[in-house]
Parts: C-alpha cells; sequence; structure tokens
C-alpha cells in the first residue's frame, strides 16, 4: 500500500460557500427574535477538555476501507478547505500510518542514541522532558501529497481530498544535537538512522549535519503533548523535509556511515525518471501553494465579491510571494500574504475577487525566499516516468462554471 | 572562581542519558545496511522459502509475489524506462539486505516480528528466486545475502548532494 490517495470516492464533506455572497435582505424583526434560547437559559456545564460545537462536523477525511489493502496501512486528509488561519488543529492532522497507530506508555518508552557514537545513550521521556526545549511553527507533508493530479485525469473531490497530507503545528522539544553531543558522535558518522515503535519499525536515513542542526525531538504539538497519531510521546521533526522521515513514535536513532537503505528510501519515497533510473534522498520539500476557498466540490453563491483564500509553503524556508490568476494563469495578481510569514511554515493568502458568473479557472503560484517557483503541471510532469508521483507540487487549477459548480481541471 | 565552576556546568549542559551495555544495543538494533552488517547467523534456503510462503505470505502478496492486495514483489525486470514500469522488489530494489531488514521487522503485517532469522533468510531467498535472482539452489546467510546483485543495483541518482545547495 502506497501514499497515493484515492480520489474516485463519495463526497464526504459537502462544503459550500453559503453565506459569503449572499445580499442583504431587510426584514422586520420583533422583540422575542432577539431573544435566542441560550439568553433565557442556563448555559451548559464547565468541561475537563474542550471539544468543537456539536454544530461543526469537520473530519479528517478516510480512505474507503474497500481501496485499502490493509486497513491499518494508509492515510487520512486534514480537511483543508474547512480551515482557517496556519495552524492545523491537533485532532485534524493528517495520518499516514504503516500499520496502525502505536498505543505507548510513556512511562516504559525510551529513546536509544547508538551506533557511531563515543557513548550509547538512553533516555526515559522523563529525562527528555527535563531538557531545555525549543519552540518552532512547522508544517508536515507528505511527499506523496497531491499525487493524484500526477495521475491522467484529474481527480474530483474537496481540496482536503487532494492536498490534504499537509498540516501544521507548533511544536516543541528537545534539539536532536544536543543529545547527539552528549553520546558522542564519532568521525566517522555521516548519516542516522531513525527508527519508530510502531508495528513497522518505520525507518528512514538522514544525513547527519542536517539532523544535528535542525531535528527537533518533539515531545509537544500545539501546546499539549502529541496526539498518539503524531507519534506520542515522541517523534523526529525535521522541518520542510519529507513527513515521511519525520519518525513517529520515536525509539531509537542509530549514527551510520552510510545510508542504511531501508524499505521507504528505496522502494518508496524516490522519483522514477523517464529514462527508468530514480531520483533518491531527495528530502527537501517544494514550492507550492493551493486555493482552499473557492475549491474542488464547492458551490459558488452567483455572481458577487468573494474572498479567495489558500495556503502557501516551502520546505526551503519563507514563502515570499503568492500571485493568483482568475484566467488559468494569463494574468497575475499579488495576494496579501497574512502574517506571521515563517520559515518551512504554511503562511495564508487572500484576495478580494468579484465573480462575474462567468466561467473562470483559479490559480496559486508561490515563490519562495530562495526564488523557487510552482511549476505548471506540464513542467512538472516533463523529467518523471508516468508512474511518479511524489513531490507534486505543481499549480492547481480549480474550474468555476457558470453553474457555480467549482472542479479539478489540468490547465 | 565559584561562578566560574558554575558558568562552565551551565556550559556543558544537562545531561540525562543514561549509558546503555552493548548487549542490550545489540537486541534493540535489527536494521541492516547493505554491507550486510549485523547479519545474524542461520541460513534459509528456496525450498524452505517457498514453504513459508506459502503459509504467511501468499493472502497478501499472491502466487510467486505476484501481487494483491498487497505490492507485487516480482516482475517487471526490464519494465523501468517503459511507459508503464512496473516496479516490484525484483524490479526495482537495489539492496538485497534491505528485503531481510523489512520482511524482519514488519512483516507479516498482522504479526512484525514473529519470523524467526532462518524463516527470513529462507523467504529472502525464494522471493529472489521468482525470477532468478538468485539460483534455485540458493542458500541466504550472513556471507551469500550482501553479495547478491539487484537488477536495479545502479538505477538510483543520489540528489541529497542537491538537497544540501
Amino acid at each position: 500500500m502506497d501514499t497515493k490517495p484515492t480520489h474516485d470516492r463519495r463526497q464526504f464533506l459537502q462544503s459550500t460557500l453559503a453565506g459569503i455572497g449572499s445580499a442583504a435582505i431587510p426584514m422586520s424583526v420583533s422583540a422575542d427574535d432577539y431573544l435566542e434560547p441560550s439568553m433565557t437559559t442556563p448555559g451548559q456545564p464547565f468541561t475537563p477538555y474542550g471539544m468543537p460545537s456539536p454544530h461543526e462536523h469537520v473530519q479528517r477525511l478516510l480512505e474507503p476501507p474497500a481501496e485499502m489493502a490493509w486497513p491499518l496501512t494508509g492515510v487520512s486528509f486534514t480537511p483543508i478547505e474547512s480551515l482557517e488561519g496556519m495552524i492545523t488543529p491537533s485532532g485534524l492532522h493528517f495520518e499516514r500510518h504503516h500499520n496502525g497507530v502505536a498505543d505507548i506508555d510513556p512511562k516504559s518508552h525510551r529513546l536509544m542514541i547508538h551506533g557511531l557514537v563515543k557513548t550509547p545513550l538512553e533516555f526515559s521521556m522523563e529525562a527528555l522532558l527535563r531538557y531545555p526545549r525549543v519552540n518552532a511553527m512547522h508544517f508536515v507533508e507528505c511527499a506523496g501529497n497531491s499525487g493524484g493530479n500526477a495521475g491522467p485525469e484529474p481527480p474530483q473531490g474537496s481540496a482536503g481530498a487532494i492536498h490534504g497530507l499537509i498540516s501544521c503545528s507548533e511544536w516543541s522539544g528537545v534539539p536532536l544535537g544536543r543529545l547527539l553531543d552528549e553520546a558522542g558522535v564519532l568521525p566517522e558518522g555521516k548519516w542516522i538512522l531513525a527508527e519508530g515503535a510502531d508495528a513497522a519499525s518505520m525507518s528512514r536515513s538522514i544525513p547527519l549535519p542536517e539532523a544535528h542542526e535542525q531535528a527537533i525531538l518533539a515531545l509537544f504539538q500545539n501546546g499539549e503533548r502529541l496526539r498518539p497519531e503524531q507519534g506520542y510521546p515522541l517523534r523526529l521533526l525535521m522541518p520542510g523535509w519529507e513527513g515521511n522521515l519525520n519518525v513517529k513514535w520515536l525509539h531509537r536513532v542509530k549514527v551510520t556511515d552510510a545510508p542504511t537503505m531501508t524499505k521507504d528510501e528505496t522502494s518508496k519515497y524516490t522519483q522514477s525518471l523517464k529514462d527508468g533510473r530514480a531520483l533518491q534522498f531527495n528530502l527537501i520539500l517544494p514550492v507550492k501553494s493551493v486555493i482552499t476557498r473557492p475549491s474542488g466540490s464547492m458551490t459558488m453563491n452567483g455572481p458577487g465579491f468573494y474572498e479567495i483564500s489558500g495556503i502557501a509553503w516551502s520546505g526551503h524556508g519563507k514563502i515570499e510571494q503568492v500571485e493568483v490568476s482568475m484566467d488559468a494563469g494569463r494574468s497575475w495578481t499579488r495576494a496579501e500574504l497574512v502574517a506571521p510569514v515563517l520559515p518551512k511554515c504554511l503562511t495564508r493568502f487572500r484576495l478580494p475577487w468579484q465573480w462575474d458568473g462567468k466561467p473562470a479557472v483559479l490559480q496559486s503560484r508561490s515563490t519562495d525566499e530562495r526564488g523557487n517557483v510552482q511549476p505548471t503541471r506540464a513542467a512538472w510532469k516533463t523529467p518523471f516516468s508516468s508512474v511518479q508521483f511524489y513531490h507534486y507540487n505543481a499549480i492547481q487549477s480549480w474550474s468555476i462554471d457558470s453553474d457555480n459548480s467549482v472542479k479539478n481541471v489540468y490547465a | 572562581m565559584l561562578s566560574a565552576v558554575l558558568l562552565a556546568m551551565v556550559a556543558a549542559g544537562p545531561q540525562f542519558g543514561t549509558p546503555v551495555d552493548s548487549a542490550t544495543v545489540a537486541s534493540w538494533d535489527s536494521s541492516i545496511p547493505p554491507s550486510g552488517k549485523g547479519l545474524p547467523s542461520g541460513q534459509g534456503s528456496v525450498a524452505e522459502g517457498q514453504v513459508v510462503y506459502a503459509q504467511k505470505c501468499v493472502m497478501c502478496h499472491g502466487v510467486n509475489g505476484a501481487g494483491k492486495p498487497a505490492d507485487p514483489l516480482t516482475g517487471g525486470i526490464g519494465t523501468l524506462a517503459s511507459p508503464k514500469p512496473v516496479k516490484t522488489v525484483a524490479s526495482y530494489w537495489p539492496y538485497a539486505t534491505t528485503l531481510f531488514d523489512y520482511i524482519r521487522r514488519a512483516m507479516p503485517i498482522s504479526q512484525p516480528r514473529s519470523l524467526s532469522n532462518h524463516e527470513v533468510y529462507a523467504l529472502v531467498a525464494y522471493i529472489l528466486s521468482v525470477n532468478g535472482i538468485v539460483r534455485k539452489d540458493a542458500v541466504m546467510d550472513a556471507e551469500t545475502l550482501p553479495k547478491v546483485k539487484m537488477p536495479n543495483r545502479d538505477g538510483f541518482i543520489n540528489a541529497f548532494g542537491a538537497a544540501r545547495r
């Protein structure tokens, strides 16, 4: 089972733009109409852990079980079309599991650092919680995100169903470099192998200098301890790098002289070229954006005012600019970037739009601070084999028709 | 003078790791790199692997490793540059050691880490024999496994240098 999303599913979330374009209708209101029931009756009691309003039904999109070879290996998608701002609620962070969500008791869980080090060490979670911490807001994206758009026909579904293997959180934890220094890396150490304590022992190799400099051993997500689906009690975070190597349920870091060549860095997460060879260890996620409102499977409310809004990100740093086109890329307008604009983090963009009701194709094109620009789909496809879908970051096109429908198109 | 000592302690930082002995490290470390370092003792033959495969693998990976519902393990050799590449263990995986490493830690998916080293060696031998990557009389062990030359061994471009720039 691979990460390639499936799209010919039922619409789980019927998103609409209700209210956005509706004109104000004058009405006469009686005095009683001002009194909502909640104003005349005491409310609900205090709760130890708050939940969304019972009127809200925003959920992760699950893969249809019939399309899964094994029900515990697959993904669930973040409903990006229903979210605002830059932070993904922890319960809506996308999932990618290789054999279910590990259930781990933090009292018995340990992290071992070994291999080419002076002193192999192990750390209890209690010990890790005593170290000085770092906090950072970063996205995590599956390297297979949006891969359906690499296929011959545009998959139809919500923005989340197509691009929802992207989430963004505030992560807090201990720099891996500090613990590597404590163990004492030997001069021959050039790579690390990170292994999870899940039922796949998910393992990936990462070059040592970057792991030492950038990796965070994350204990907290959005202010609270990690969710089980995100690797409780400990995950590796390599900001901006392939989601797959952000190993969850982390329990072992081995310093090695070369990549271990695990299954997920050889048979998967490698990019096949037309000539039959494949790129390996292409680990940083490229610059990307998607308009989330309006987006696939939504229904427009007829001509009038709309706020176009979406998210942009790059594994190489900060987003420099996002341009939006309403005419399939013939003309572009710069969108407003919503502060704060942080490196390797989701950036929200907005642009007001008066829709005249005629067919339109909306696109967004992001540029990062290193000058990387999102390619067209045709340019993205050029070097690759027909089956290659990893690191898909081409410009997304949403076709808006005069019947108010919004569809995914290749334009 | 006291403050200098305190400063040195702060600079050294907290050290809460506990040293681990080599036996504990060995019991945790199951990963096998292309060199084969860490491969356990024991061995397994193609014939033995065929028996284990029929018992524990065929229901997901199909007869002769042809796949469905899970990934195909065999076939596809020579298709990678074609319009419809077929990626399998046989056609795509660059190292036989990866197969040992992955089967031992993750398979069978309903009972990971339940196979003996003998069974894992045998399964590797059997799967590689289907397309003739090893002979039908091959025996896999710590010596022979790292020497297996996979058909796509030289099919990868290390792009990580580009990632550094």
